[in-house]
C-alpha cells in the first residue's frame, strides 16, 4: 500500500515537474507566439508585408494621408528626418519618398532604422516595396545621405482609416554590430522589417 | 464543505519509530515534519511582513505632505519595488504556503507531506533568496527601482547594477515556489485518508489544489521572463529592445501572462480559508460547496485569458480591448457566486463572533469592495482614466490587505489554538482586529479618491490638491502598521500560555483537524483515519 | 496624538487647497464625458449590488446570532437560487459592455485630423513637434527647486507647470503621435481623458476635442525611473484666432534665436545664463551642486570632462553619450544654451577651467 502509493507519488512528481519545464519552455515560444499573433491581429503595429506588392488597380475614389514621422532614441545624435512629411495617395499607387539622415558626429556610425504603424491596424495594408529600414545604414562621419521608400497602400485598405502614419526610430548598432548580425542571421524576419 | 464522519480508533501516536523534535537549531534545520516546516514558513512570511510593512511606512511618511522630506526619489522608488516584491513573494505567498504546511495534512488525515525532505529545501532556499535582494539595497546604484513589474527597458537597458541579483533572487523564490505547489498537490492526490474523496474535501485544501497547479503553469513563466532580461542584460539578446527588432511590449504580455494568475494565486487560499471559518462561527454547512469548487476553478481557467487588462493604454488595437474587457468581466461571475454563497452560509445561521469570524466578515465586505473597483477598471474606456492612478493602487491593495492578509490573519486565530494548545485571548485580538480594521480603511479609502481626482502612482511628491487625503492615508497607514505589534503579541502570548484549548477548539468547527488533541501532536494520523 | 496634531496642523495650514475631490474629473470633451458617464453608472451599479448583497450579510449578522437564541438552519444547497444568482451578475455584465463598446468604438475613431502633433517622451521631460509646422520644443517642470525642498511656499500649480505648454487650438480635432526616446512613458490629461503609453521604438495615437479654450493640467503616469514624479503635462487650448498668433509668434522667435547665436557674450554673461540652463536640464541627475549620484550619475565638479579639452565637452553636451543615461541635448538646447553651460559648467560648481565658447562655435 505505501510502497504503491511511492510510485505512483514519484510519477506525479515527474509529470509535475515535466509541467513546470513544458511552462518554462512555453514562456520562451511566446516570444514567436507573439510575433504570430501580431501578425494575425496587427496588435503592435509592425505587420508589414513587404517586396513586391500583387496590387490589382488603383482606388481612385478615395486618398489616404501617409505620415513620416522621425525619432532619435537616446544616444543616437543623427540628423534624421523625413523629406516630406506627408503625402495624399490613392490606395493601389506606387509611392517613392526619402528619408534625410546625416551622421554629425566625428566617427564612422552603423544605424538600423525600425518601423511601427499607427494606426496599428492599418500596418498589414502598408506594403513596403523597398525600404531602407531593410538594410543596415553605415555612414562615414560628418556625412549624409537620402535614404529611399517605396510603398503602396493596399485598396483593401478598411474605410474608416483616413491617415495612416509611418514612424522609423533609428538606432545606433555600431558597437553591437556583431551581435547583432548574430541575431539578423537567425531572425532575419524580424530585424530586417 | 462536506460533513466529516470520523472514526478515529486511536488519536495517540503509537509508533515506536516515531519521536518528538529533535533539540536545538538542527531541529529546524533539518527537519522534514510539515508542522515545523509551516511555522517556519509563517515566521518567515511575519518577519517579511514587517519588513516590507517598514517600506511602506517609509513610502507614506514621505508622502504625508507634498514637497520631498524624507528621502530622494530613487530611493523612493526602491522602496516602492522592494514594498511590491516583499510582500508578495515573501509575505503573502510563504504565509499561504505554511497555512497549507500545517492544515493540508492535518485536513486530509495524512501523516506529513508527500515528499518531506523537498519541502525542507523549498522552505530553506527562501530565506537566501530575500538576503539576496535585500542586499540589493546596499549595492551600489541601490536596489531595484523599477516597481515591482518591472517593465523593459527601464528593467534592462536603464536598471541599476542590482537587477542581476534581482534576477538571480526571483529564480530562487520561483524554484521553491514550484517546489512547494508539487508537493501540496502530491500530498493532496495521494495521501487523502481512505474514503476522503475529492468532493470531500475542506474548501481550504481545494482552493489550495488549484493554486498549486497555477504556480506550476505560471511560476516557470516568470522564471522565463527574468531569464530573457537576463539575457538582454548580458548577453546581447534583444528580446524586449526595440532596437534588435524586440518589443518592450513583448514583456509586458509575457510579464502578466504570469502576473494575473500570480494575482489569483494570492486570493485563492483566502477563499478557502473564509469559506472554512464562515460555517464554523455560523455553526451552519457551507453553503452550495460544490458550486463554490467550480467557482474557484473557472476563476482559476480565467486569469489566464485576462492579462491584458492590465495594458489597455498600451495601444492595443480594438479587438483586443474588447475581448479583454469582456474576459475580465466574466471574472465578476464566479467571484459574485463565492461572495453569494458566503452571505447565505451566513442567513439563518447561529452566529458568534470571535476574532477569526471578525476578520472574515470583514475579508467579504472589503475584498467585495476591491472586487467592485476591480469591476470598474475592466471597463477598458474608463480604464484609460483609472490606469496608472492611485485608485488602481486602492484596488488592489483593498483585494491584498483586508483581502489575502485579513485571510491569513483570520487562519492565524482560527488555527492558533490547534497548533499551541491554549484559547485564544479574544480582548486582544479582537483590539488588534478592530486597530487594523480602522487602519485599513483610513489608509486606502481615501486612495480612490487621489487616483480618482488624477494623483499617479509611483510618485514621491504630489501637487497640492491631493495632499489632505494623502496626510489621511499616511495616518491610517501608521495605524495599521503599529497595530501589527498587538498581533505578534497575541501570537507570542499565546504559545506561551493560555486556557488549555479543547480538540475541537470552537464549538461549531467540523474537519479532521479538529478531532485531533491541541496542541497537535508532532505525528498526527501515522494511521489513517476513516472518513466516512 | 502627536501625528492627529500634525495633521490638523497641515489642513489649517493648506484651507485654499483642501478641495477634497472625491470623483473623476468630468473633462471637457464629449469623449471625457462620455467616459465620465460610463464611470458613474457602473459605480451606481455597484454601489446597488453593494447596498443588496451587504444589506442582506448584515441582517444576517444582526438577527441570526447566537446571543440572540438563533438556531442554524440546516440547507446548505439550493439549485434554483445558485443559477438565479450566476445568470442575473451575467445580465448585469451585458448591460454594461454594451455601452463600454460603444464609448471604446468613440475613442478609436480614425477620422482625419486638423493638427497632428508627435509627442516623445524623454526622461524627464516631453518633447511636442507639431507635424504641419515647423514647431518643435521641450517641456520641463518649471517648479524651483526651492518649492520641491520646502524652503519656500508652495505654488498652487506646483509640481504641474511647465516652461513651454503644449498649445493646441480650440474645436479642432487634434491627433497625438505618442513615443519615447528612452524608457516607456505615459502622457495624461485628466480632462482630455486621453491616457497613452510612450513606448521606444513605437507609435501610439490618441485624438482630442476640445471646445473651450482653458489651460489643462496632467502628468506622466508610467514609472520611467528616479524624476517619474516631476513630469508634468500642461496643455493649452487657445481659441482659432490665438492660435494662429502663437504659430506666427514661434516662428518669429525662431528666427530671432538664429540670430542671438551668432553674438558674443562675455563669459559673466555666458555663466550667469548658464547657471540657469543648468539647473533646468542639468541639475536633476548631476544635482544642483555639481556632485552628482555616486553609482548613478557622475559629478561635474573636477570631472575629466568638464575640465578637459572643450571640445569633448561640447560634444557630450551635443551627441549625448550612447549606452548611458546621458542624453543628446542638440535638439533641446540652442547654440547660445549650450555655450552658456559649457562655460559655467568649466568655471563654476568648483571647477576653475578659465576658457569660454561662443555660440558660433557650437556645431550642431
Amino acid at each position: 500500500m505505501a510502497e504503491q502509493n511511492e510510485i505512483k507519488t514519484n510519477r506525479l512528481v515527474v509529470r509535475l515537474a515535466t509541467a513546470a519545464i513544458a511552462m518554462f519552455g512555453f514562456g520562451f515560444a511566446l516570444v514567436p507566439l507573439y510575433d504570430v499573433f501580431c501578425d494575425i491581429t496587427g496588435l503592435n503595429g509592425k505587420n508589414f508585408s513587404q517586396g513586391p506588392a500583387e496590387v490589382a488597380s488603383v482606388d481612385r475614389s478615395r486618398t489616404v494621408k501617409v505620415q513620416f514621422v522621425t525619432v532619435n532614441p537616446a544616444g543616437m545624435p543623427w540628423d534624421f528626418k523625413p523629406t516630406v512629411r506627408s503625402m495624399r495617395v490613392y490606395p493601389g499607387e506606387d509611392k517613392h519618398t526619402t528619408f534625410y539622415a546625416k551622421n554629425s558626429t566625428g566617427e564612422w556610425m552603423v544605424a538600423q532604422a525600425v518601423p511601427s504603424v499607427t494606426p496599428s491596424e492599418a500596418a498589414p495594408y502598408l506594403h513596403k516595396v523597398n525600404c531602407f529600414c531593410f538594410d543596415r545604414q553605415p555612414l562615414d562621419a560628418g556625412t549624409d545621405t537620402e535614404m529611399p521608400l517605396l510603398f503602396v497602400v493596399d485598396p483593401e485598405l478598411p474605410e474608416h482609416i483616413s491617415t495612416i502614419t509611418l514612424s522609423y526610430a533609428l538606432y545606433d548598432l555600431t558597437d553591437d554590430q556583431k551581435v547583432a548580425q548574430l541575431k539578423l542571421d537567425n531572425d532575419k524576419g524580424r530585424t530586417s522589417l | 464543505m462536506a460533513t466529516v464522519d470520523v472514526d478515529l480508533p486511536h488519536v495517540k501516536d503509537e509508533d515506536p519509530h516515531h519521536h518528538g523534535p529533535a533539540k536545538g537549531f538542527g531541529r529546524w534545520l533539518y527537519t522534514t515534519n510539515h508542522k515545523d516546516i509551516g511555522s517556519m514558513y509563517l515566521i518567515f512570511s511575519l518577519s517579511m511582513f514587517m519588513i516590507g510593512g517598514i517600506m511602506a511606512l517609509i513610502i507614506r511618511a514621505e508622502l504625508f505632505q507634498p514637497g520631498l522630506q524624507l528621502v530622494e526619489p530613487n530611493f523612493f522608488n526602491q522602496m516602492t519595488t522592494m514594498h511590491g516584491l516583499i510582500m508578495v513573494f515573501g509575505a503573502v505567498m510563504p504565509a499561504f504556503v505554511g497555512l497549507a504546511n500545517w492544515m493540508i495534512p492535518m485536513q486530509i488525515g495524512a501523516p506529513d507531506m508527500a515528499l518531506p525532505r523537498m519541502n525542507n529545501w523549498s522552505f530553506w532556499i527562501l530565506p537566501f533568496a530575500f538576503l539576496i535582494l535585500l542586499s540589493s539595497l546596499f549595492m551600489p546604484g541601490g536596489a531595484p527601482n523599477f516597481g515591482w513589474t518591472f517593465y523593459a527597458p527601464l528593467s534592462t537597458t536603464y536598471a541599476p547594477e542590482s537587477v542581476t541579483f534581482f534576477i538571480f533572487g526571483v529564480h530562487i523564490m520561483g524554484a521553491s515556489s514550484i517546489m512547494g505547489a508539487i508537493n501540496i498537490i502530491a500530498t493532496i492526490l495521494n495521501m487523502r485518508a481512505p474514503g476522503m474523496t475529492l468532493m470531500k474535501m475542506p474548501l481550504f485544501v481545494w482552493t489550495w489544489l488549484i493554486t498549486a497547479f497555477l504556480l506550476i503553469a505560471v511560476m516557470p513563466v516568470l522564471a522565463g521572463v527574468v531569464t530573457m532580461m537576463l539575457m538582454d542584460i548580458h548577453f546581447g539578446t534583444s528580446f524586449f529592445n526595440a532596437a534588435g527588432g524586440g518589443d518592450p511590449v513583448l514583456f509586458q504580455h509575457v510579464f502578466w501572462f504570469f502576473g494575473h494568475p500570480e494575482v489569483y494565486i494570492m486570493i485563492l487560499p483566502a477563499f478557502g480559508i473564509i469559506s472554512e471559518i464562515i460555517p464554523t462561527f455560523a455553526r451552519k454547512r457551507l453553503f452550495g460547496y460544490s458550486s463554490m469548487v467550480y467557482a474557484v476553478a473557472s476563476i482559476a481557467l480565467l486569469s489566464f485569458v485576462v492579462w491584458a487588462h492590465h495594458m489597455f493604454t498600451v495601444g492595443m488595437p480594438l479587438v483586443g480591448e474588447v475581448f479583454f474587457m469582456f474576459a475580465t468581466m466574466l471574472i465578476a461571475v464566479p467571484t459574485g457566486v463565492k461572495v453569494f454563497n458566503w452571505v447565505a452560509t451566513m442567513f439563518r445561521g447561529s452566529m458568534t463572533f470571535e476574532t477569526p469570524m471578525l476578520f472574515a466578515i470583514a475579508f467579504v465586505v472589503l475584498f467585495t469592495i476591491g472586487g467592485f473597483s476591480g469591476l470598474m477598471l475592466a471597463i477598458a474606456p474608463a480604464d484609460f482614466q483609472y490606469h496608472d492612478t492611485y485608485f488602481v493602487v486602492a484596488h488592489f491593495h483593498y483585494v491584498l490587505v483586508p483581502g489575502a492578509i485579513f485571510s491569513i490573519m483570520a487562519a492565524t486565530y482560527y488555527w492558533l489554538p490547534k497548533w499551541t494548545g491554549h484559547q485564544l485571548n479574544e480582548t486582544m485580538g479582537k483590539l488588534h482586529f478592530w486597530l487594523s480594521f480602522v487602519g485599513v480603511n483610513v489608509t486606502f479609502f481615501p486612495m480612490h479618491f487621489v487616483g480618482l481626482a488624477g494623483m499617479p502612482r509611483r510618485i514621491p511628491d504630489y501637487a497640492l490638491q491631493f495632499a489632505d487625503f494623502n496626510s489621511m492615508a499616511s495616518v491610517g497607514a501608521f495605524i495599521f502598521g503599529f497595530s501589527q505589534l498587538v498581533f505578534i503579541y497575541n501570537v507570542i502570548q499565546n504559545v506561551r500560555a493560555g486556557e488549555k484549548a479543547t480538540a475541537q477548539v470552537w464549538e461549531g468547527a467540523h474537519g479532521l483537524e479538529w478531532t485531533i488533541p491541541s496542541p497537535a501532536p508532532y505525528h498526527t494520523f501515522s494511521t489513517p483515519p476513516k472518513v466516512g | 496624538m502627536s501625528k492627529a496634531f500634525s495633521l490638523a496642523l497641515s489642513l489649517l495650514s493648506t484651507p485654499a487647497l483642501a478641495d477634497w475631490q472625491l470623483n473623476m474629473n468630468e473633462g471637457v470633451t464629449a469623449l471625457s464625458r462620455e467616459i465620465f458617464d460610463l464611470h458613474m453608472l457602473i459605480f451606481w451599479i455597484c454601489v446597488v449590488i453593494g447596498v443588496a448583497v451587504f444589506g442582506v450579510m448584515f441582517y444576517s449578522i444582526f438577527k441570526f446570532r447566537k446571543s440572540k437564541g438563533a438556531v442554524a438552519e440546516h440547507w446548505h444547497e439550493n439549485t434554483t437560487v445558485e443559477v438565479f444568482w450566476t445568470v442575473i451578475p451575467s445580465i448585469i455584465l451585458i448591460a454594461m459592455a454594451v455601452p463600454a463598446t460603444a464609448t471604446l468604438m468613440d475613442m478609436y475613431d480614425t477620422s482625419e485630423a486638423d493638427v497632428d502633433i508627435q509627442i516623445t517622451g524623454y526622461q524627464w521631460k516631453w518633447r511636442y513637434q507639431y507635424l504641419d509646422e515647423d514647431i518643435d520644443f521641450f517641456s520641463n517642470l518649471s517648479t524651483p527647486r526651492e518649492e520641491i525642498v520646502n524652503e519656500s511656499t508652495k505654488n498652487p500649480n506646483y509640481l504641474l507647470e511647465v516652461d513651454n505648454a503644449l498649445v493646441i487650438p480650440a474645436n479642432k480635432k487634434v491627433r497625438f503621435l505618442v513615443t519615447a526616446n528612452d524608457v516607456i512613458h505615459s502622457w495624461w490629461v485628466p480632462h482630455f481623458a486621453v491616457k497613452k503609453d510612450a513606448i521606444p521604438g513605437f507609435i501610439n495615437e490618441a485624438w482630442v476635442k476640445v471646445e473651450e479654450p482653458g489651460v489643462y493640467r496632467g502628468q506622466c503616469t508610467e514609472l520611467c525611473g528616479k524624476d517619474h514624479g516631476f513630469m508634468p503635462v500642461v496643455v493649452e487650448v487657445k481659441s482659432e484666432a490665438d492660435y494662429a498668433q502663437w504659430v506666427a509668434d514661434q516662428k518669429a522667435m525662431k528666427l530671432a534665436m538664429a540670430d542671438e547665436a551668432s553674438k558674443e557674450f562675455s563669459m559673466d554673461e555666458l555663466i550667469a545664463k548658464g547657471e540657469g540652463v543648468y539647473q533646468a536640464a542639468c541639475a536633476g541627475c548631476h544635482q544642483p551642486n555639481g556632485q552628482g549620484i555616486p553609482g548613478a550619475f557622475p559629478a561635474i565638479t573636477g570631472s575629466a570632462i568638464a575640465t578637459g579639452a572643450i571640445d569633448a565637452h561640447i560634444d557630450i553636451i551635443v551627441n549625448g553619450k550612447s549606452g548611458t543615461a546621458m542624453q543628446a541635448f542638440k535638439e533641446q538646447l540652442s547654440a547660445v544654451d549650450i555655450a552658456a553651460v559649457v562655460t559655467y559648467q568649466r568655471n563654476a560648481l568648483g571647477n576653475t577651467v578659465g576658457d569660454v565658447v561662443q555660440p558660433s562655435a557650437i556645431q550642431k
